[in-house]
């Protein structure tokens, strides 16, 4: 079962403008393994001189799309990396990568759920790809999404999440706006909270769900925190944390 | 071969060499598969087991009793940041290893409260290579980062230095920990870049 992970060619493909901080990459890779939602890929690139800069990107596509994968990147303008992706990579451009990567922070639809994600800004970025795959898995997995952003202008993949809620009564997502000044949001407003969460485990008529995290450091910390407080058990919730340096 | 337009910001630069593939961090990142265990030192404990039945057991109060070491190391994280010069007190695995009497096993598996493990050769845990740490920069190690105690296995990356440490499995031979079991290298030397299966 031991295989090496070997960097491969990557094409881009494709760019999409997501949020005025985050873009997505769709990168084309010959003979692509399979992989499963949750997981990531390192990307390398070098310098003429040889200088080399890796670093960690979490793949936001299902798994069911073939030959490629997308990456959500968002900029870190002090960076070395995210500032690469946004201001210098164009369609065309050949990228070194290595991938899959990463195993308890997986999801696949056999192993059933219900699911509750629990994202703080690009963090949602894994969880967006077990929603893609539960649903091009034609998963009828009941699935809570909490989603906290900046701003609307900050919530990525909005239109997407919306229609998943809409044409499956098993999904439901929410997303909570911590420094939105528009008084016409009309969605929840605040950090993840208990009752976001209380909410959220009552529509999945349980506790004891497949909890994963993803976002900040202190995000995540305080989101598991409230999420073992409502009576989820330890070890169903798995967390990814995006460090503060994650360039 | 070049990647096109890429030359590298390479800033903060690192006052000296670092593992290839690491970038210079002078923050303290944490990273954690799930959430963050309470462990209280009224009730922790620390054993050295063998076929899981201890051959010697700590409580906190015993542990602070035995020689503490300053030490000055690096940290080098498989998720690409190195930070330099993080100054911990702890206990040498050498003076653990004292209490259990002839070791002839050759590997030991760390487990943690919270269920994580993480496997290692015993040669890279002992002759000064490896601490149980309760400071960090002069303070009692913080929650976050392991507290109240961690296993600290500088040379090698950091998920071998297990946060929130209970026990140290003496082996026969080898088996692969939480993350090894996942595609990771099992031993994770920084300076050979051993971070995945294959490396």
């Amino acid at each position: 079962m031991q295989h090496r992970v070997l960097w491969q060619k990557a094409i881009v493909e494709e760019i999409i403008d997501e949020t005025p901080r985050t873009k997505s990459f769709r990168l084309r890779i010959d003979d692509r393994p399979p992989f499963r939602s949750g997981q990531h890929y390192d990307v390398r690139l070098t310098a003429p001189d040889g200088y080399q800069a890796q670093r960690s990107y979490s793949i936001a596509s299902a798994p069911e799309s073939e030959g490629v994968i997308d990456l959500t990147i968002e900029i870190i303008e002090s960076g070395e990396v995210s500032p690469f992706f946004h201001q210098v990579v164009k369609v065309g451009d050949e990228i070194k990568m290595r991938g899959p990567i990463g195993g308890p922070f997986t999801w696949t639809s056999d192993t059933g759920g219900p699911l509750l994600l629990l994202a703080g800004g690009s963090g949602v970025v894994p969880l967006m790809s077990m929603l893609r795959h539960r649903s091009a898995a034609g998963s009828s997995v009941r699935t809570a999404l909490i989603y906290s952003a900046r701003t609307t202008v900050d919530v990525i993949y909005r239109d997407e999440l919306g229609n998943f809620e809409s044409e499956d009564t098993e999904v439901r997502s929410t997303i909570t706006l911590t420094r939105e000044d528009d008084a016409g949001w009309t969605g929840e407003r605040g950090r993840v909270s208990t009752r976001l969460i209380d909410d959220a485990l009552a529509f999945l008529k349980t506790t004891n769900a497949k909890v994963f995290v993803c976002g900040p450091d202190g995000f995540v910390e305080a989101a598991a925190e409230l999420a073992l407080a409502a009576g989820v058990p330890f070890q169903s919730i798995k967390t990814e944390r995006f460090g503060p340096s994650g360039t | 071969m070049a990647t096109r337009g890429f030359f590298g910001l390479r800033r903060p630069e690192p006052p000296r060499e670092i593992p290839p593939g690491q970038y210079f961090e002078t923050g303290f990142p944490t990273l954690t598969a799930g959430p963050t265990p309470r462990v209280d030192t009224d009730t922790w404990s620390f054993s050295i087991t063998r076929a899981k039945s201890p051959l010697a057991t700590w409580t906190w109060d015993q542990m602070m009793e035995l020689p503490q070491e300053k030490i000055t190391v690096d940290l080098h994280c498989v998720t690409k940041w190195s930070k330099l010069d993080s100054e911990w007190k702890g206990i040498s695995f050498d003076t653990l290893l004292e209490a259990v009497g002839e070791v002839t096993e050759e590997y030991v598996m760390i487990g943690s409260y919270g269920g994580y493990t993480t496997n290692l050769p015993l040669d890279d845990v002992t002759d000064g290579k490896a601490w149980l740490a309760f400071e960090f920069e002069g303070e009692p190690l913080e929650r976050n980062h392991g507290g109240p105690a961690r296993f600290l296995v500088p040379h090698l990356y950091l998920w071998k230095s297990a946060k929130w440490v209970n026990s140290i499995e003496l082996m026969d031979q080898d088996a692969p920990g939480f993350w090894e079991a996942s595609g990771y290298h099992m031993r994770g030397d920084p300076w050979r870049e051993e971070r995945y299966w294959g490396d």
